[in-house]
């Protein structure tokens, strides 16, 4: 317990916002990047490198005053599946959840065949989520399927 | 069972039963053809790559039905495919016909068609990905001449890797209890990712690399040709091309099956002689005839007149 509340403090508490907790250690910056952490309306708090001890190594991100969109949270999940997401109001946790990967994943990874008719036409990519541990997804269109470091968001 | 308003993209969208139902249908059309089923409809044949006997296949068989057809193929199908996009091409199309045969080299270009419009898309091949129609004519051809797709042994000889074909093929046949054999050498096998599918879906198989060790089990051997094009080395190619050879003389001194028929794609190359031809073993001229039929049943489901 004194051990967590240790770690609370190594990235400082926001008064509303969201916090993106139990990032895979290597995925932080990929979370960050994900979440244009550099070029947000407000504050980003990126902690990487804590030691955890559920897995190891984890990131935690918190952002001021925002909510995520489901499709920031699905690119969460895409790279950081074992991550919580926490929602902040008045230094008060009012929701926290496991980030989840939804069946259908629409319009964020991009299928890697580049006969894929979702590199030539003006559309959506959409991929179904056929594994989730590691993931594993097949693209509606040409039905190639990505695995895992394979997925380009 | 209808399939009437139905897309036919990939064999894999098809339950066992309409398979089934595709199945009697052809088998019908094969028998006795009703000739004004289709009269008034109009098909649109699209071909954005050259596939002659394809589009042959469809057009007679549209016509056997009573339908007409509009087709853009050849250069005026390669230039369509430059000039505009696929989305916009299909979605003024669709407001002339009744359906669109479809052959686009783009993977997902079907799937694609299909969710744009509301008048059906039938693919007759998209690039790698899926063909089908030519699926559809060999689980018919199967049917035909077993008069079922259970309890059957199927062999699969050559190019296991890259042939669309096969793949195709051993996935329909995966709502089917029937056992697959797979015989290619090590680099040409099935791959991993489809053999993972079929064992997901308790489907029993086996991949060898000996010919002589299944062809005394089969029912139906079904042979692929070996590409030049898959290869970088030509000497590699040299040394696989000729690495399976199907004649007469084999099948005698391996004991198959009087009733084992053999099946193939065609064209054919060095993996079959044209010595099994005489033989009653040989069902590939059959085969290539079934396409009509299969594409009268298929066009006649979808168009709603069966
Ligand atoms: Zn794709």
């Amino acid at each position: 317990m004194a051990a967590e509340k240790m770690r609370k403090r190594e990235v400082s508490a926001i008064k509303d916002g969201t916090v993106i907790d139990h990032i895979d250690g290597k995925a932080t910056f990929k979370v960050a990047a994900l979440l244009k952490a550099d070029s947000r309306e407000h504050t980003v708090l990126v902690g990487a490198n804590l030691s955890s001890r559920k897995i190891g190594r984890k990131g935690i991100i918190k952002i001021e005053n925002t909510e995520l969109t489901p499709d920031e949270v699905n690119r969460i999940a895409l790279a950081a599946p074992d991550a919580t997401l926490s929602i902040i109001k008045d230094y008060a946790v009012v929701m926290k959840r496991r980030i989840e990967l939804p069946d259908v994943i629409e319009g964020i990874v991009k299928c890697f065949n580049p006969s894929c008719v979702s590199n030539h036409e003006k559309i959506q990519t959409r991929f179904i989520v056929v594994g989730r541990d590691p993931i594993r997804l097949r693209c509606y269109h040409c039905d190639r399927y990505e695995t895992g470091d394979e997925i380009i968001l | 069972m209808s399939l009437s308003g139905r897309d036919i993209i990939s064999v894999r969208d098809f339950s066992r039963s309409e398979i089934e139902t595709v199945m009697e249908a052809a088998g019908r059309m094969l028998a006795d053809a009703p000739h004004d089923l289709l009269s008034g409809r109009l098909m649109a044949s699209l071909f954005f790559e050259p596939s002659t006997r394809t589009r042959l296949s469809f057009e007679t068989a549209m016509h056997r039905l009573g339908g007409r057809v509009v087709s853009v193929s050849g250069s005026e199908g390669t230039s369509l495919l430059k000039g505009e996009s696929l989305s916009d091409t299909i979605s003024v199309v669709a407001g002339y016909c009744d359906c669109i045969v479809l052959r686009h080299p783009v993977e997902g270009a079907s799937r694609l068609a299909a969710d744009l419009v509301g008048i059906p898309i039938i693919n007759a091949g998209d690039g790698a990905h899926e063909h089908p129609t030519q699926t559809f004519l060999d689980l018919f051809t199967i049917f035909n001449a077993c008069r079922t797709l259970d309890g059957l042994q199927i062999g699969f000889l050559g190019d296991l890797k890259y042939g669309r074909t096969v793949h195709s093929l051993a996935h329909a046949m995966m709502s089917f209890k029937s056992r697959l054999r797979f015989v290619a050498p090590p680099s040409l096998q099935l791959p991993d990712d489809l053999a993972g599918e079929l064992q997901e879906g308790g489907v029993e198989f086996d991949r060898t690399t000996s010919v002589e060790e299944v062809l005394p089990e089969l029912d139906i051997l079904y042979c692929t040709r070996i590409q030049k094009e898959r290869f970088g080395d030509e000497a590699e190619y040299t040394r696989m091309k000729g690495i399976y050879h199907i004649d007469a003389k084999l099948l005698q001194r391996t004991r198959v099956k009087p009733s084992l028929r053999i099946m193939h794609p065609l064209p054919r190359v060095d993996e079959l002689n044209p010595d099994v031809d005489q033989t009653e073993h040989a069902l590939y001229i059959q085969q290539a005839h079934n396409g009509v039929p299969t594409r009268m049943a298929l066009l006649g489901l979808v168009l709603g007149g069966i």
